[in-house]
């Protein structure tokens, strides 16, 4: 196939990626300009990274987004799961195919759409507009993606397993916790991992459900965008950068390192 | 009642030209005629035109608000052409990204799945990878870079290759490159999983044929990517059509997107009927968009078994 990579193709892959990667890069190298200026260069400096530590405002949103992030993803990749074990284990029930189109249509809905509609139901059943209520539309939405995530590998998932386990006694629920959830376990983690990025990055959403109080890190950049580009945003972005980074980084090599653990338990087992 | 409800239209009205700051007088107007069609009384709605504070009457709202059941929100949008104008130039500007972003992708795509085989999953990785950093970060780094005295067109100017800034930022071009930029991944990655199951010796064989390269990428390799081209476009198109963060912060005031005109409702103008009706009739239509989707995506998965 060595043959088929022609220099067309290497200078497309090189360009597509220079156009993905220039912008953050840009982004990031700015972000330790001395001058207040975003584009013109005036020397190395940290010093908008302390001045970042000292803005409350931008303290208190990170906080909050943290927040949000974590209890809302731990809580959408539990409900994925479950809608993925349903949509891959029970392919015949009443209303599958509108239950599987409402699992999944967010996946393409505009945002304007999903917050609005989750903002008029909160006002309908009377939630106050805070912290809740973020979380709650952040469940919503990273729900379906944990789901998506979560049943490609339970479809590719090898049901003799528990077949065996239960013809050896196990009751279902022993089954289900000793041998479906240690297999799928990769698929829920970076299911996890997506629904924190997403919670973390998102706006739009954010925007319409908030309330006092509860003002995310995104919503506070947007408002401080508008009034134009300063090195601070520069650095509080490469620090969200480098923390995404870093956790997607860690997240594959420790599933890298669980294949090849489970390469060599196999080998053992065939050689046993 | 009919008193703070005046009050807060008419500060709606003053809010929403500060945000647009197009014709004002004309925008005026409209505002006029919206506070004269709709009249003074619509008890309950007060207490949802407060952005920042609690609702008021909370349990009543959605009661009083069914009371009130009517089309007169369609009908507003029918009679603005402004709705309509946004409704428009959102499909034409998201059929316009998604062919740049298909045309920019395809080649991307297409050189990641003739890359040697121990290449291919750390590509892979590296068009994911920027899917994970904020949508909002990776737009707001595009103003630094396209602004008038921004860096591209220090490069340019630098270069010598113009004598003049060029003016991108707060333009339709803006857009077209924050939208194929930032969906850029979701191209890629499904034109490279239908690219990458390809036989290549398909080509070879039509090549063996006497066929020319185009020929065989235009009879062979395209209709065979057709499935990705579909879920490739999709992806790109129904997310783009309602776009708010790329037009707001690339496209300036003069961009007329609905999901920019459906926040502006919301938030600066803080009618909410209007942004709901707004919203549906978004919905209704990207419908025919994500259902064809959903059954190209099923008819793959069954084709796949």
């Amino acid at each position: 196939m060595i043959a088929g990579w022609s220099r067309f193709n290497v200078v497309s892959v090189v360009l597509g990626f220079a156009f993905l990667y220039l912008p953050i890069v840009l982004l990031v190298v700015f972000s330790f300009n001395e001058s207040r200026l975003v584009t013109v260069w005036g020397g190395f400096s940290t010093k908008w990274y302390v001045s970042l530590f000292s803005n409350q405002g931008l303290m208190d949103a990170a906080w909050v987004t943290a927040r949000v992030a974590v209890i809302s993803a731990t809580v959408a990749t539990v409900l994925g799961t479950m809608a993925a074990l349903v949509l891959t284990r029970h392919t015949r029930f009443r209303g599958r195919i509108l239950f599987s189109g409402m699992v999944f249509a967010p996946l393409v809905m505009p945002e304007v759409i999903t917050g609005l509609s989750l903002l008029l139901l909160f006002v309908a059943v009377g939630l106050d507009r805070g912290f809740l209520t973020v979380t709650l539309a952040h469940v919503t939405f990273s729900m379906c993606f944990v789901a998506v995530v979560v049943q490609s590998r339970l479809v590719t998932f090898d049901r003799s397993l528990e077949e065996a386990a239960m013809d050896l006694g196990a009751p279902p629920v022993t089954t289900f916790f000793q041998i479906t959830l240690p297999v799928i376990a990769p698929a829920i983690v970076s299911g996890w991992l997506l629904a924190f990025t997403l919670s973390l990055d998102d706006l739009v959403i954010a925007s319409f459900t908030s309330g006092p109080g509860a003002t995310t890190l995104p919503m506070k950049i947007y408002s401080q965008v508008r009034l134009g580009v300063t090195p601070e945003i520069n650095a509080v972005s490469t620090l969200m950068i480098g923390l995404v980074a870093g956790g997607v980084i860690a997240a594959s090599i420790v599933n890298k390192r669980r294949a090849v653990q489970r390469a060599r338990d196999e080998q053992a087992a065939e050689r046993g | 009642m009919a008193g703070p409800r005046l009050d807060l239209v008419r500060s709606g009205c003053r809010h929403r030209t500060d945000e647009l700051e197009i014709g004002d007088g004309q925008r005026h107007d409209r505002c006029d005629a919206r506070r004269r069609r709709r009249g003074p009384a619509k008890p309950g709605v007060t207490s949802l035109y407060r952005v920042d504070q609690p609702p008021r009457h909370r349990r009543s709202v959605l009661l009083e608000q069914l009371g009130e059941f009517g089309l007169d929100n369609y009908l507003w949008l029918t009679e603005d052409p402004l709705y309509l104008n946004a409704y428009v130039s959102s499909v034409v500007i998201a059929a316009i990204s998604t062919l740049l972003a298909l045309l920019v992708g395809y080649p991307i795509a297409y050189g990641m799945a003739r890359a040697p085989a121990a290449l291919r999953p750390i590509l892979l990785m590296l068009v994911i990878l920027p899917f994970w950093t904020s949508f909002l970060i990776r737009v707001y780094a595009w103003i630094g870079i396209l602004k008038p005295e921004g860096l591209l067109n220090q490069l340019l100017l630098g270069l010598g290759l113009i004598d003049v800034p060029l003016v991108i930022l707060n333009t339709h071009s803006a857009i077209f490159i924050g939208i194929v930029y930032s969906y850029l991944p979701f191209m890629v990655l499904p034109l490279y999983s239908s690219l990458e199951k390809m036989d290549h010796s398909l080509i070879e064989a039509a090549q063996d044929l006497g066929c020319r390269p185009a020929g065989a990428f235009w009879k062979i390799t395209f209709p065979l990517s057709l499935p990705g081209v579909i879920a490739g476009s999709m992806l790109v198109f129904i997310p783009a059509v309602g776009e708010f963060v790329i037009p707001d912060l690339l496209g300036g005031s003069q961009t007329l997107m609905i999901g920019k005109t459906l926040w502006n409702e919301f938030f600066a103008n803080r009618d909410w009927p209007v942004s709901s009706a707004v919203a549906v009739i978004l919905l209704l239509l990207l419908i025919v968009p994500i259902m064809f989707f959903q059954s190209a995506q099923a008819r793959a998965r069954e084709e796949g078994r």
